[in-house]
């Protein structure tokens, strides 16, 4: 019921006009520059973010599976990532300003030190600052979903592809890696979709021009500028809900395919 | 066993010794295979058997002596490049590849070329006769299915030395009696150098040619099966090995009195006081009124039956009767034991 409700809520809305009357112009709005220019900044902040969380959080991930099992560095990682991954919102966004905003302490220091001026023309707080920002949310939970797929590899799958003469390049080209692939694209997909509907980090961070769908939508429902554009808000969001519903179907076509020979 | 001679490789592992901390696996280890011979490795979890196997696969480094094969020095020589074949204990097969290209990886490893990978898998898949699941993913197969495949991969490279870590451990009972068949026929037919590591002793017994009995990192015993059943050279493997009632004996010159009877006694007895160790074949039991034993238990078994008969003194013994004897046998009865001239080991 919580998932079905606002999700018809969302789609109804979206083909209706301030007075309730069935409407198809909501969905102009989507083409107009703003909106397209959004939707193309959250793709790219998305897939950028779930790239770089893949690749770093992956390697991590690695090191991580690769330490004794009752290590307590291991633990520690793995309980920290746990608590990173879901780090994302104001406090984070407060977090970073404090550290690298005009007057944060690693801007002063570096200044101070080096004579360089880390923040800049305000990157953190545009498309940049937000990819850099997201990675410290998507990088742990990358870590946290991928770490099961490293202790996943048997040990005896190493022993036997070396036993029968490969190298270790070559077992991880042939053997770990195309069984790691499904749930390596499957959490980048997860991470692209954890990125696409963050929120709260973006709305403190970027107060001004709204660079991503949901900041796009908050001016939408919120304004006091542009009146009667909250059913626009609905279509936005119907749009997120078609990209998400994209993604799902490309995982579970993923999945698909690895069942044919995952138990 | 001519062909074997002609395709088999000498084994020999010497003096090894794998230590982890102040725990030694392996304590002063020597074990050499023959040509073609399937030797199989026993003894009880921990003592060394695994980790003598994983040393001559290349898995582990022993921490002193040396591995040969064919007169080569394999000590240093990587896993990647000393040309063993490996059957492990838990389904090892690459869930991601059909069953012929899992038998194939070898020789893709070796850089043959598509069609005589493909030839050569199909006709180890013949031999193990799963030439019909040539395309089936591993999980589509049973695990006596998925050990025979292993099978198959581990011998499609020609290895000089077929390595076996308890493969039929994970199996059930009737499975592994097939399986073990098999692995002996196929064993028979490539004639590669073999060494199988079990817990199991019936599997050890009925698949070698010569098996090695460890205890505590060292060999205690190396010989045929039926040797080492009937003359077990040290308590351990008289123990280990079989069933033994332990018995009151007395040795002199050469003989043992047990129960009455005059025995002959193995090399490696004690003298004087001690207990014989006897076979509950080598035991008989006759209804007696006057006889000093009381039958405690009959146990059916099939064609044979286990009696088991308390001593004035309270210590039990265990024969093994034909069943048409044993069933006339009631808990209770009085009963003559009597031991069969058959040389025992005496211990102290």
């Amino acid at each position: 019921m919580f998932l079905v409700v606002p999700t018809l809520t969302v789609v109804l809305g979206a083909f209706q006009d301030e007075d309730g009357a069935l409407t198809l112009g909501n969905l102009d709005a989507l083409t107009s520059e703003a909106a397209v220019s959004a939707l193309k900044g959250s793709l790219i902040l998305s897939a950028t973010t779930a790239l770089i969380g893949a690749v770093v959080g992956g390697l991590l991930a690695y090191f991580i599976v690769s330490m004794p099992p009752h290590s307590l560095l291991r633990r520690t990682t793995l309980a920290i990532s746990g608590v990173l991954a879901q780090f994302g919102g104001v406090v984070l966004a407060f977090a970073w300003i404090a550290t690298i905003g005009p007057v944060g302490i690693l801007t002063q220091l570096v200044s101070d030190l080096f004579g360089a001026d880390l923040y800049g023309s305000g990157w953190l707080f545009g498309l940049p600052g937000l990819v850099v920002v997201y990675c410290y949310f998507q990088i742990p939970l990358m870590v946290i979903v991928f770490a099961p797929a490293f202790e996943g590899l048997r040990p005896q799958w190493r022993e036997a592809a070396v036993n029968l003469g490969a190298s270790t390049w070559s077992y991880w080209r042939h053997v770990a890696l195309p069984l790691l692939a499904p749930a390596f694209l499957g959490a980048v997909l997860l991470l692209f979709a954890n990125a696409f509907a963050a929120y709260a980090t973006a709305a403190v961070l970027v107060s001004q021009g709204q660079p991503i769908v949901p900041l796009l939508i908050r001016q939408a429902i919120t304004s006091e500028v542009l009146l009667g554009q909250a059913n626009v808000g609905f279509a936005l969001a119907l749009e997120m809900i078609v990209v998400v519903t994209l993604v799902m179907v490309a995982y579970s076509l993923l999945l698909r395919r690895t069942s044919r020979w995952m138990r | 066993m001519t062909d074997q001679t002609s395709r088999g490789l000498a084994v020999a592992l010497s003096d090894l010794t794998r230590a982890y901390g102040t725990v030694k696996a392996l304590d002063g280890f020597t074990l050499d295979l023959a040509p073609g011979e399937l030797v199989a490795l026993l003894g009880p979890s921990g003592c060394g058997k695994t980790t003598a196997l994983r040393i001559l696969a290349g898995l582990d480094r022993a921490t002193s002596g040396t591995v040969s094969v064919g007169g080569k020095d394999l000590t240093r020589v990587p896993a990647s490049k000393r040309d063993m074949g490996m059957v492990f204990q838990a389904y090892s097969l690459f869930p991601h590849m059909t069953v012929i290209d899992n038998v194939a990886f070898g020789l893709k490893m070796r850089g043959r070329d598509g069609a005589t990978r493909r030839g050569r898998a199909g006709d180890m898949l013949e031999l193990v006769g799963l030439g019909e699941h040539a395309d089936r993913y591993a999980h589509q197969l049973s695990g006596g299915q998925q050990q025979r495949v292993a099978l198959a991969r581990a011998l499609a490279i020609e290895p000089s030395v077929l390595l076996l870590d308890e493969p039929l451990s994970a199996l059930d009972a009737k499975v592994r009696v097939q399986l073990r068949d098999e692995i002996r026929r196929v064993q028979i037919e490539v004639g590669t150098t073999t060494l199988f590591v079990t817990h199991d002793q019936e599997e050890a017994l009925a698949v070698a040619d010569r098996v090695g009995v460890m205890n505590a990192g060292r060999l205690e015993q190396l010989a045929p099966p039926a040797e080492l059943y009937s003359a077990p050279a040290s308590r351990f493997v008289g123990e280990f090995v079989g069933l033994s009632n332990r018995l009151p004996a007395h040795v002199s010159d050469g003989v043992a009195a047990v129960l009455g009877r005059q025995v002959p006694v193995l090399p490696g007895s004690t003298s004087g006081a001690g207990h014989a160790l006897v076979r509950p074949e080598s035991v008989s039991v006759v209804a007696d009124a006057a006889g000093t034993a009381t039958v405690a238990t009959v146990m059916f078994l099939g064609p044979l039956s286990r009696v088991t008969s308390t001593l004035a003194d309270g210590t039990d013994v265990v024969a093994q009767l034909a069943s048409s004897d044993a069933l006339r046998l009631r808990p209770g009865d009085a009963v003559r034991l009597e031991v069969d001239p058959v040389p025992v080991l005496v211990v102290a």
